[in-house]
């Protein structure tokens, strides 16, 4: 916006910009708002447990439940994928599609392995008949991790696609704001994750 | 075969089609209706242009027109459903049963609420943020243009479920928020409720993806020299409202995500048993529900600040103290979803908490009703149409925010709450607020969009009508409710309780002349558009960058952009002869049109609509078809092109030459 000047060169006041004037790109701060809307998702989902979170109906709790070395190994996966993200942004920053996509195929088997232990834990769960019927507390349960889990999915089918596009157009602008944003919805679906393992297994086993 | 059936079809089957000659006298005039017009369109041959240069239109300013037409024309659905409200209240008492039975009047109310305001309020004051607000900052298009249309066709996506209940299945009976455990599987098994989810939730996230384009769009697009505090107040309480928009929907897509789980996978959130607790789905819905009304009034006080402004011939008084007034209120309406339900035995404590909040949020509104005042005191005040309605408004909406405040008073709460009082309190305050506001708007800014004014004399009777109809039809509901009628009531045996509901009858015919003089005031405008036309681009000498181009405005806004130096910019640049730029225009870089909005929100809706029926197979298959649509249209990187120097020069010649032939202002 500074960038066109509101006096012209004679000192007169300027009405018009000369045609040089160009909006600011908004997507980063579009896709921040975005992910603060869906943070808000979370809370709802978040208050929710906090309210049901007790309600056992005489049925299973956290403590009866929970494994929390499955939950921690699974933590470590997607912690892991944030850090390979990461690198693969270090690669865009290089110039180097090929660093690029293959720290991006890392992270994906990193979110795959998370979504996998996730599924057979929940199979776990519904095998032993703590299904999301049993209780509102396992209703919360279910539909604040799953959400999670659905993010994270959406999260590796986006970056299939933007492997696809990178691998065919290379690392263009646009391309690389694509990456920008998929990290940043990456990195939240870890910090989210960080409320989900405290404040839902490590408080629920208590 | 039964299994295929089943697997395809659902619960959708001949029996789907509502035994009620209401209806289907309904579905008949729809169908005549939608012939002739079809037929018409067919005949002028008006398909292809209306695909190319409206539907498929990125351009903000088309859908913001067409948002606008939506609304206007859900306003005669939502409409209709008042006025059967009214005769049937108005004769259904003792003996007499009324002509409609309980089960269809609990659909009739409950459509009511739910399309006046996500169907009618909703799409004006979105189709008005996105016409004015780019056109006031002097901005090209918002900032995700293709986004903008996508947001657009969810919302109709959403009313064309809301419509469908109408004649295949039926509606929700449970009132505008569906509370449970009413809206709970045991208690509507049917598809109502079903259908009121999944209208919301397809509305819902065009409704907050339109929210992140125009706050991106003001935060990043404001002409050169438009600092925060040298936006016109529209633009503030834009702002404001699309913040709203983005901090509560989420929360109603969440609450009706588990309500829905609760339907549909037997999850136990707001059921009797095993745990649930339905009034955490209350609190959650208000959470949404409270700011949702601010989203409604915010951008009408925008609009009546612009026309105070340009009608009294005065910079606003206080816009400093507005702005801040106006964010006050977007902070504060998060603190008082809680008076909704004081009855709910929250304790003494937290209901003073609430009441003391919601008291406190009638300081900032009071001290906009004072600008508005200061502003037109020693105003050359111009009773043009506009400044009618918020005039109007200034009377009625003070009226509607004391019952609001008396109602803020728990013990006064715990007598009026779920009464006919409570009924007209929130009438009064969303029509004498929201919508004046959008009529004032709709009359400022339509020689803007069109090119013409609207006829004034046939506005005129609109408004007595509208205004005396208003009273007539909500004063009585005062008095009722303190006299202890209840809400949602479909008879009555109380035989001395009926003279006031004819009253309320006889106002809702009032209004409805003034709806009828409103569409013929359109229609009579329309034919008289040559005798109306306002070529300067500026008719009401306008004070803000609307107003500096032409009307209606080429695709491309201003072919230079502005430079701002004050808070009326457009008031400044006329009183210090800038002189508009007749040379030496360049390309102009636009977006480019795409047909992938109305494929996605038409694949989402029909998503919605086999969800409702429990389609499986439908769903599963709309619901693929429709992510891969998405990832198709991620690989389009040519989304935009540029308008070339000499069709510029051509449209701006054009503008020159009907500038010099005006007679000269004196």
């Amino acid at each position: 916006m500074q960038a066109t000047q509101t006096l012209n060169a004679d000192g007169s006041v300027r009405f018009y910009d000369d045609g040089s004037h160009h909006p600011q790109q908004g997507t980063l701060l579009g896709f921040w708002i975005y992910l603060m809307s869906d943070l808000l998702i979370f809370a709802g989902l978040f208050a929710t447990f906090a309210v049901l979170g007790r309600s056992y109906a005489a049925g299973p709790s956290g403590a009866d439940l929970f494994d929390l070395k499955l939950v921690a190994i699974n933590t470590a996966m997607l912690l892991f994928s944030s850090i390979t993200y990461g690198f693969a942004l270090i690669g865009a920053q290089q110039g180097s599609k090929k660093l690029v996509l293959s720290w991006l195929a890392i992270t994906g088997l990193f979110g795959l392995a998370f979504v996998g232990i996730e599924l057979y834990e929940f199979a776990h769960l519904i095998h032993e008949g703590a299904n999301w019927q049993r209780s509102a507390f396992l209703s919360s349960f279910f539909a604040l991790v799953s959400t999670h889990g659905l993010h994270v999915s959406f999260g590796i089918i986006w970056l299939v696609v933007l492997m696809v596009q990178v691998n065919k157009l290379g690392l263009t602008v646009a391309n690389k704001r694509r990456l920008m944003c998929l990290s940043m919805f990456w990195h939240f679906l870890d910090l989210v994750w960080i409320g989900v393992f405290t404040f839902v297994y490590l408080m629920g086993v208590l | 075969m039964q299994d295929l059936n089943h697997l395809v079809f659902g619960r959708l089957g001949w029996d789907a089609i509502p035994h009620d000659p209401i209806i289907w006298a309904t579905f008949a005039m729809v169908v005549l209706g939608g012939t002739v017009v079809l037929a018409l369109m067919t005949k002028y041959r008006v398909w292809g242009p209306l695909w190319r240069d409206w539907l498929t239109s990125i351009d903000h300013k088309k859908i913001g027109i067409m948002y606008i037409v939506l609304g206007l024309v859900m306003l005669l659905r939502g409409f209709a459903d008042a006025v059967m409200m009214r005769a049937q209240q108005a004769i259904a008492f003792g003996d007499q049963a009324g002509f409609l039975p309980p089960h269809h009047y609990d659909q009739i109310f409950t459509a009511h609420g739910v399309i006046m305001i996500f169907f009618v309020a909703m799409p004006l004051v979105t189709g008005f943020m996105n016409y004015v607000v780019p056109l006031q900052i002097g901005a090209r298009d918002v900032a995700f243009p293709f986004l903008n249309n996508f947001s657009f066709w969810m919302t109709a996506g959403g009313a064309v479920l809301i419509m469908a209940s109408l004649f295949v299945g039926e509606f929700a009976r449970t009132g505008w928020l569906a509370f449970p455990p009413l809206s709970g599987i045991l208690a509507s098994p049917g598809v109502g409720v079903d259908y009121y989810i999944w209208a919301l939730q397809v509305a819902g996230v065009g409704t907050t993806l339109s929210g992140i384009n125009l706050i991106v769009t003001i935060i990043k697009m404001r002409a050169p020299g438009m600092t925060m505090m040298k936006m016109p107040v529209f633009t503030w309480t834009s702002l404001c409202t699309n913040v709203l928009i983005v901090v509560s929907f989420p929360i109603l897509t969440v609450t009706l995500l588990l309500l829905s789980l609760d339907r549909y996978l037997g999850t136990n959130f707001f059921t009797t048993d095993l745990g649930g607790n339905a009034m955490l789905y209350v609190n959650l819905i208000w959470i949404w529900g409270h700011p949702e009304v601010y989203i409604l009034i915010l951008p009408c006080f925008g609009i009546f600040s612009e026309v105070v402004s340009t009608f009294c011939r005065k910079r606003l008084f206080g816009y400093a103290s507005m702005v801040y007034a106006t964010v006050v209120i977007t902070i504060l309406s998060y603190l008082v979803w809680l008076h909704h339900f004081f009855t709910m035995g929250s304790g003494a404590s937290v209901n003073s908490f609430f009441g003391i909040t919601t008291m406190i949020i009638s300081i900032p509104t009071g001290a906009k009703i004072f600008n508005w005042l200061f502003t037109m005191y020693r105003g050359r005040i111009q009773f043009e149409l506009p400044m009618m309605w918020t005039i109007a408004f200034m009377v009625t909406f003070v009226i509607g925010g004391m019952t609001g405040v008396l109602l803020a008073v728990p013990p006064a709460d715990f007598v009026l709450h779920n009464s006919l009082f409570l009924i007209a309190h929130f009438h009064n305050v969303i029509i004498g607020g929201v919508l004046f506001g959008l009529f004032a708007g709709i009359y400022f800014w339509f020689p803007k969009a069109f090119g013409f004014r609207l006829d004034p004399f046939w506005g005129k009777v609109s408004f007595w009508f509208w205004v005396i109809g208003f009273y007539f039809a909500f004063m009585p509901l005062y008095v009722l409710g303190l006299m202890g009628v209840t809400r949602r009531m479909s008879h009555f045996e109380d035989p001395s309780l009926q003279i006031w509901f004819q009253v309320a009858a006889f106002g809702a015919a009032l209004i409805a002349v003034g709806i009828a003089a409103m569409l013929f005031q359109f229609f009579i405008s329309f034919i008289r558009r040559e005798q109306l036309r306002d070529v300067s681009g500026d008719p009401w000498n306008g004070r803000t960058l609307e107003w500096s181009t032409s009307s209606p405005p080429p695709a491309y806004n201003f072919a230079f952009t502005p430079v701002v130096h004050d808070l009326d910019a457009w008031t400044d640049m006329k009183k210090r002869g800038a002189k508009r730029p007749t040379s030496g225009f360049v390309d102009i870089h636009m977006p480019k049109n795409t047909a992938a909005g109305v494929v996605l929100s038409a694949l989402a809706t029909l998503f919605g609509f086999a969800m409702i029926w429990h389609m499986w197979l439908v769903a599963g298959i709309t619901f693929a078809v429709l992510v891969i649509s998405a990832i198709v249209h991620t690989f389009n990187y040519h989304r935009d092109y540029y308008i070339k120097a000499d069709e510029v020069t051509r449209t701006e010649d054009e503008r020159t030459r009907q500038l010099a032939a005006l007679p000269a202002q004196a």
